[in-house]
């Protein structure tokens, strides 16, 4: 039984941390520009589909971390692009017509991959797993390699936040963004890399995702993204450790629940965790109410 | 030229003769063979899909909430309508009326809790809690083995194009009349700013209330028509795809507008049907349009305007021209 457990709860770390690495995206994003980035789970999605491409189109075998640096970098490319072509124009303009035209986003890359590769496709594998046992537990080491990369990138997000120029412009503008360009900010500049650093780390969530499961679909961007964006909502969106936060307790209660329930209930229980959540904690566990002013 | 339009436009007597013609011809399509199966059931998806989308822009437009959650509504009212037309009801006339209400009815009634947790958080927060009631919804029936769980249903097809324009009518002179009362003002008030409508003595609570559960019933009528047209209902049909759907209709139609939402509607539903041939491209060059539409026009493209008819002659006169 405890086994049992202890087994489950290394693969609730390996969802957990996929579900942190996209969170971040939303959170970052939120926090910047208090919007919603519907077009995430999209990103997300591409980062395992570069990494198919990468993997099989190249003629060399690229080792794992070049492969994981290049769909990062150019996930994160693209998302500054669909910022600075679809985003920024609408800085201006009523908020929701800036969450449409990121749903509408999201819907032309879901919807575009979705005609270029109608069938799901398979990740070839990058690496050879080896499988460990200690004390009755398996572990694989694909799974500490997961955990591994997922974790280091969180830390080296914490670090960029808290150390450097970029990291102390960004919380300054989710702080007050009227105040911040008096300061000599250049804000147009922060909120690029903002979407640079957080679609990186969706993208590399992607090719992360599709080590572990590797069948990967133009449709999965919809169904993990919008789980990872629960995550963020649950550890309080805007909130950087809330959305790691958020996205371990996901992956945890989503495991647990197909572990002891029949796998049906997942969704339910995962939603309903969420509903609960929102209903005593409006603003997520680590989140704080917006400001209101009359 | 301009003139014309505009004394057509004030016409009082244009839209009650439109109606009426309308009547006439969907009564007559029934009876003659005027249009084939194909036109009549896309006739129908538009008068659905106009339904849906007024609904939802009670709420996510005069109200400025932002709900995802009316394809949830819409699973409610479909399945609702199901359980009386397959189990509970004998085949009659008034099986599809009584369906059709009932579906409605079941989607007040479960959109009443979410009014009430629309007092604790707005904006994105609520946007979410909408999302996650349509996921349980969705997860529910599921799971539901008395409702088919993931395999679904058969209704039996019995929405006419008559019964789809009575409903519409139905929902557009609901809405119209709800946004021009007392009630309308107190929901804009609330767009605008909730806390000074608050100070101002408007109702905040009982607002919000009725345009929720008016919008949910709508939204359930429409899943009980699209239940019944359909011919197969599963969860998968109510999922968060066709709730973007909904939203891409309102926000191209533009919000806070009627005439914006019957507009909307029809572009999207003919669109999709004269992009057949193209298959899944459609649905990235719909998303393109809107993309483009909110660059140059963000609030759509009857945004924030309404269609002279449906505004009241004693508004007409004295509104301001932005």
């Amino acid at each position: 039984m405890f086994f049992y457990l202890a087994q489950q709860t290394i693969n609730a770390l390996q969802l957990g941390s996929i579900y942190a690495l996209i969170a971040l995206g939303y959170s970052m994003v939120y926090g910047v520009l208090v919007m919603i980035n519907f077009a995430h789970g999209d990103l997300f999605m591409l980062g395992a589909f570069a990494c198919l491409l990468l993997a099989v189109l190249l003629p060399v075998h690229l080792p794992f971390v070049v492969i994981l640096l290049l769909v990062m970098l150019v996930i994160g490319l693209l998302g500054a692009l669909i910022e600075r072509v679809a985003y920024r124009p609408l800085r201006d303009a009523p908020r929701v017509s800036a969450i449409i035209t990121a749903l509408g986003c999201g819907l032309v890359i879901e919807n575009t991959t979705l005609s270029l590769s109608p069938y799901p496709q398979f990740l070839p594998t990058l690496f050879v797993s080896k499988t460990l046992t200690f004390a009755g537990l398996t572990i694989t080491t694909l799974q500490i390699l997961i955990i591994g990369v997922a974790l280091g990138l969180m830390v080296g997000l914490d670090l960029l936040i808290r150390k450097t120029g970029f990291g102390m412009a960004m919380r300054a503008i989710s702080f007050d963004a009227k105040t911040v360009p008096l300061m000599g900010i250049p804000v147009n500049r922060m909120i690029s890399l903002t979407f640079f650093v957080g679609a990186g780390l969706g993208g590399a969530a992607g090719m992360l995702y599709g080590l572990a499961y590797p069948q990967i679909s133009a449709t999965m961007g919809v169904l993990i993204g919008w789980k990872a964006f629960i995550a963020a909502v649950i550890g309080g969106i805007g909130s950087i450790r809330g959305a790691v936060l958020g996205g371990f307790i996901l992956g945890g209660v989503e495991v647990m629940a197909v572990a002891y329930l029949p796998s049906t209930y997942r969704d339910l229980i995962s939603y309903s965790l969420l509903l609960a959540i929102l209903i005593f904690k409006p603003y997520g566990l680590l989140g704080h109410p917006p400001n209101q002013k009359v | 030229m301009s003139r014309f339009l505009d004394s057509v436009a004030r016409c009082r007597w244009a839209l009650p003769a439109l109606v009426s013609a309308g009547f006439a011809f969907v009564v007559a399509c029934e009876f003659f063979p005027i249009l084939n199966d194909y036109s009549k059931v896309v006739l129908i998806t538009v008068g659905i899909n106009i339904i849906l989308c007024a609904s939802l822009n009670l709420v996510n437009g005069y109200m400025g909430e932002f709900s995802v959650g009316h394809a949830g509504f819409m699973a409610l009212g479909a399945y609702a309508s199901a359980l009386m037309t397959i189990k509970w009801l004998p085949a009659s006339f008034f099986e599809l009326p009584m369906g059709v209400l009932f579906g409605g009815v079941v989607a007040a009634l479960i959109g009443f809790p979410l009014a009430l947790l629309s007092f604790k958080t707005r904006g994105d927060y609520l946007a979410i809690i909408t999302l996650a009631f349509l996921m349980i919804v969705k997860s529910a029936i599921e799971n539901i083995s008395y409702l088919g769980g993931p395999r679904g249903m058969t209704p039996p097809v019995l929405t006419t194009l008559p019964w789809t324009f009575f409903w519409v009518v139905v929902t557009l002179w609901v809405i119209r009349n709800l946004v021009y009362s007392k009630f309308g003002r107190a929901i804009t008030a609330i767009r605008e700013d909730e806390i000074a409508a608050n100070a101002m003595g408007v109702r905040v609570r009982e607002a919000k209330i009725l345009a929720f559960v008016t919008s949910s019933f709508f939204g359930g009528v429409a899943g009980a028509l699209y239940a019944q047209v359909n011919f197969f209902i599963d969860p998968k049909s109510f999922d968060i795809v066709k709730s973007t759907e909904i939203l891409v209709m309102v926000y191209l139609g533009g919000i806070a507008s009627l005439g914006g939402s019957i507009i909307g509607a029809v572009i999207f539903t003919i669109l999709l049907q004269v992009l057949q041939p193209l298959g899944t491209w459609r649905m990235v060059i719909l998303p393109l349009i809107l993309v483009l539409l909110m660059l140059f026009r963000p609030r759509g493209i009857m945004g924030m305007r309404e269609l002279p008819w449906f505004v009241p002659a004693r508004e007409l006169f004295k509104r301001l021209r932005p």
